[in-house]
């Protein structure tokens, strides 16, 4: 069978198995279209959670960020982890206790005022129309590799797809096929890396392996990655920071942003009780960290696999690493991979003192001595986990594993967003802001329509991506760090914050994280209009804008507290309402209203 | 009806203080170990690097699921405690 066959083979078994499960999780309710009518097991949650948080970067490009950046970029880890702490001990289950279907449902509630209300709806929206927009282009890019199908072709399958059971199943149907596809992801993401663990250091453990000797060179596998890349003139793997805030901010920032997005928070709607609240965010974490804790493992390995293909006598024991660097591959000597790389031109080598061989190394290093006049390669990031089956020589069917598990990835965060921005538009606009009289058929058929209608928007900014596709890290965890967040957070744990407060804190929050964004990235990302260069001698403090979210959060808590001091109290009712929220007594499960 | 504030009141108060201990910890491992203290742990070697870096990679995940359960598990004992559980 071509590898082409076994790829179609696997990714057609998936969506075979996402159909059926749409067919059989059909939404009767606008309870279960929301929040899969409120009966989802804690640990069947906490793996829905999981896949619907690990999209397409998380499974693509992780390792490639860890594999370039090493020590530096260990933020994503901590940032994407450590957000469901704050997740589980400061939102999620007194979200849970409150028992409505959507985030802006609770602000609005809770601030008894429509602004607020419409304040986080907006931010809603922008935060996760941003982040869809990468997981339809993520779809595109695994189609079209594996399925020889046009990136155009790609995005529309995967459009198709999403809308067969997001369309009739709402938060039910995505629930369910999130728990399918998760498990698809997993295995094809530890399967590889187990294989390349193996046979770098005979540890089956990736975590344990990226600890363990490099059986080649009897050296610590980090050791001998530090070594390595020393000698080609890179920052050591393992090399610590200069700007410890700007690190600290960063890890910050994504912490926060995570606890704030909506499509995280609303899947933990979908539990019986307060309790189950609480340990899902534990087993979702548990589930997250089975991929996060492999991350680290794949790309150094990859990087270390990577340069002894280029340098085959830096494999072994090196005495004198000037030596052993001298001898790269010749160009006609490349693996296959390398070849089927090239073709997608993830690859690229460029002979530039033409002696027919392949030198790899830091431009800034001087390797002129050699007779070498500058890297000739250039290698994406990306790659790193797609191409992990072949570099380790894995069978065919684990490549068809990696092309289901890419864009499983892909399809289940997708599904959980499109599932935030209509819920968002059918119930906080169009029932509670609009036509509060709309029926219980009415608005399950407002919530299909605006599904269908969040899908072909995602689909067609997925075919044209904007100039702010690329900023999800800006955009949308700084706004759901910087705005919703906070608000949520005071919502519940200051019952003297008032709707004035709050509105001006979120504003505070959202303003000043945009203008820092803009004044470095460009107005609205339109290149050349940044006021400033978006370098480090730039930055205020040396904050990156990515890093900004946070300082964001303070702003708009720091603005609350003081509007909110001088301002009247909240009603009785209001105050009630987040008594209410605290205590797990009496909430049953997700009301209507 | 006293009574039942006092009750309640004294159940929130001890869910910020088990709330603030574990983001004590939460803070310590990321922040501190893996980043703020690192140049400090320099001396005690993980696996070919140094613990800081472990912290950074495994370590602060590791602590971060352990927190979550740790956190589930005492609340259940005060909503048990405070009969305030479902």
């Amino acid at each position: 069978m071509s590898q082409f066959a076994i790829n179609l083979l696997f990714v057609g078994a998936s969506f075979a198995l996402y159909i059926g499960i749409a067919i059989w999780a059909r939404a009767g309710s606008t309870k279960d279209f929301y929040v899969a009518g409120g009966g989802v097991h804690p640990i069947t949650n906490g793996m829905a959670t999981a896949a619907d948080w690990m999209s397409a970067a998380s499974f693509i490009s992780m390792a490639g960020l860890l594999a370039s950046g090493g020590y530096a970029n260990s933020s994503f880890l901590m940032g994407w982890t450590g957000g469901y702490v704050i997740l589980a001990m400061l939102l999620a289950p007194y979200l849970r206790k409150f028992g409505k279907f959507t985030v802006p449902d609770f602000i609005g509630d809770r601030f008894y005022s429509n602004t607020a209300r419409f304040v986080a709806i907006v931010c809603l929206i922008v935060a996760s129309v941003t982040y869809v927009i990468g997981q339809m282009t993520g779809a595109g890019v695994a189609f079209s590799r594996f399925l020889e199908v046009s990136n155009t072709w790609g995005i529309w399958i995967a459009a198709l797809i999403v809308f067969l059971y997001a369309v009739f199943g709402g938060m039910k149907g995505i629930t369910y096929t999130q728990v399918a596809q998760y498990v698809v992801l997993i295995i094809a993401y530890t399967i590889p890396a187990v294989f390349i663990a193996m046979q770098l250091t005979g540890n089956p453990i990736p975590m344990f392996g990226m600890f363990s000797t490099h059986t080649e060179s009897g050296v610590p596998l980090l050791a001998k990655l530090d070594e390595v890349v020393n000698a080609l003139g890179f920052q050591d793997y393992t090399a610590d920071v200069d700007n410890k805030l700007n690190m600290v901010l960063f890890t910050l920032s994504l912490m926060v942003g995570t606890a704030g997005l909506p499509h995280v928070i609303i899947r933990f709607f979908t539990v019986p009780k307060v309790a189950d609240a609480r340990w899902s965010a534990g087993w979702a974490l548990v589930f997250i960290a089975l991929l996060y804790l492999t991350a680290p493992a794949v790309g150094s390995m990859a990087r270390l696999n990577l340069i002894t293909t280029i340098y085959p006598e830096m494999s072994g024991q090196v005495e004198n690493y000037e030596e052993a660097l001298s001898n790269p591959i010749f160009y006609e000597d490349r693996p296959e991979w390398f070849r089927t790389w090239e073709d997608t031109g993830l690859i690229t080598h460029n002979d530039l003192n033409n002696d027919g061989r392949i030198q790899f190394y830091n431009n800034a290093a001087d390797f002129s001595d050699l007779g070498w006049e500058g890297n000739e390669l250039e290698v994406n990031n990306d790659i790193l986990v797609l191409a992990n089956p072949e570099i380790a020589n894995l069978p065919g069917w684990v490549i068809g594993l990696i092309a289901a598990g890419g864009i499983a990835a892909a399809l289940s965060t997708a599904a959980g967003l499109l599932l935030a921005i209509s819920s968002a538009i059918s119930h906080d606009l169009i029932k509670t802001m609009i036509n509060p009289k709309i029926s219980e058929k009415g608005e399950m058929l407002a919530a299909r329509i605006s599904m269908g209608g969040a899908i072909l928007l995602a689909t067609y900014l997925g075919l044209n991506p904007p100039g702010f596709a690329a900023q999800t890290v800006a955009l949308a965890f700084g706004i759901a760090g910087a705005s919703l967040f906070p608000a949520l957070m005071m919502g519940i744990f200051s019952k003297r914050m008032n709707s004035k407060g709050a509105i001006a804190g979120m504003l505070a929050g959202l303003v000043s994280t945009l203008l820092y964004i803009f004044t470095y990235l460009g107005w609205l990302f339109i290149p050349g209009t940044n006021m400033l260069a978006n370098t480090p001698d730039n930055w205020i403090l040396g904050i990156s804008p990515l890093s900004f979210g946070a300082v964001g959060a303070m702003i708009n808590f720091a603005v609350a507290f003081a509007v909110s001091s001088v301002t009247e109290e909240p009603p009785q009712e209001i105050q009630d309402l987040v008594e209410s929220v605290r205590y797990p007594k009496g909430a049953g499960v997700a009301v209507d209203h | 009806m006293a009574d039942d504030k006092t009750n309640a009141a004294a159940y929130w108060k001890a869910n910020v203080r088990l709330i603030f201990g574990c983001l004590a910890v939460w803070a310590f491992v990321s922040y501190g170990c893996a980043i703020l203290f690192r140049p400090l742990l320099a001396g005690i070697l993980v696996g070919g690097t140094d613990l800081g870096f472990w912290f950074a990679q495994q370590g602060s995940i590791l602590t971060f699921i352990v927190l979550i359960f740790f956190y589930a598990w005492r609340m259940n004992k005060l909503d048990e405690k405070f009969g305030l559980g479902e």
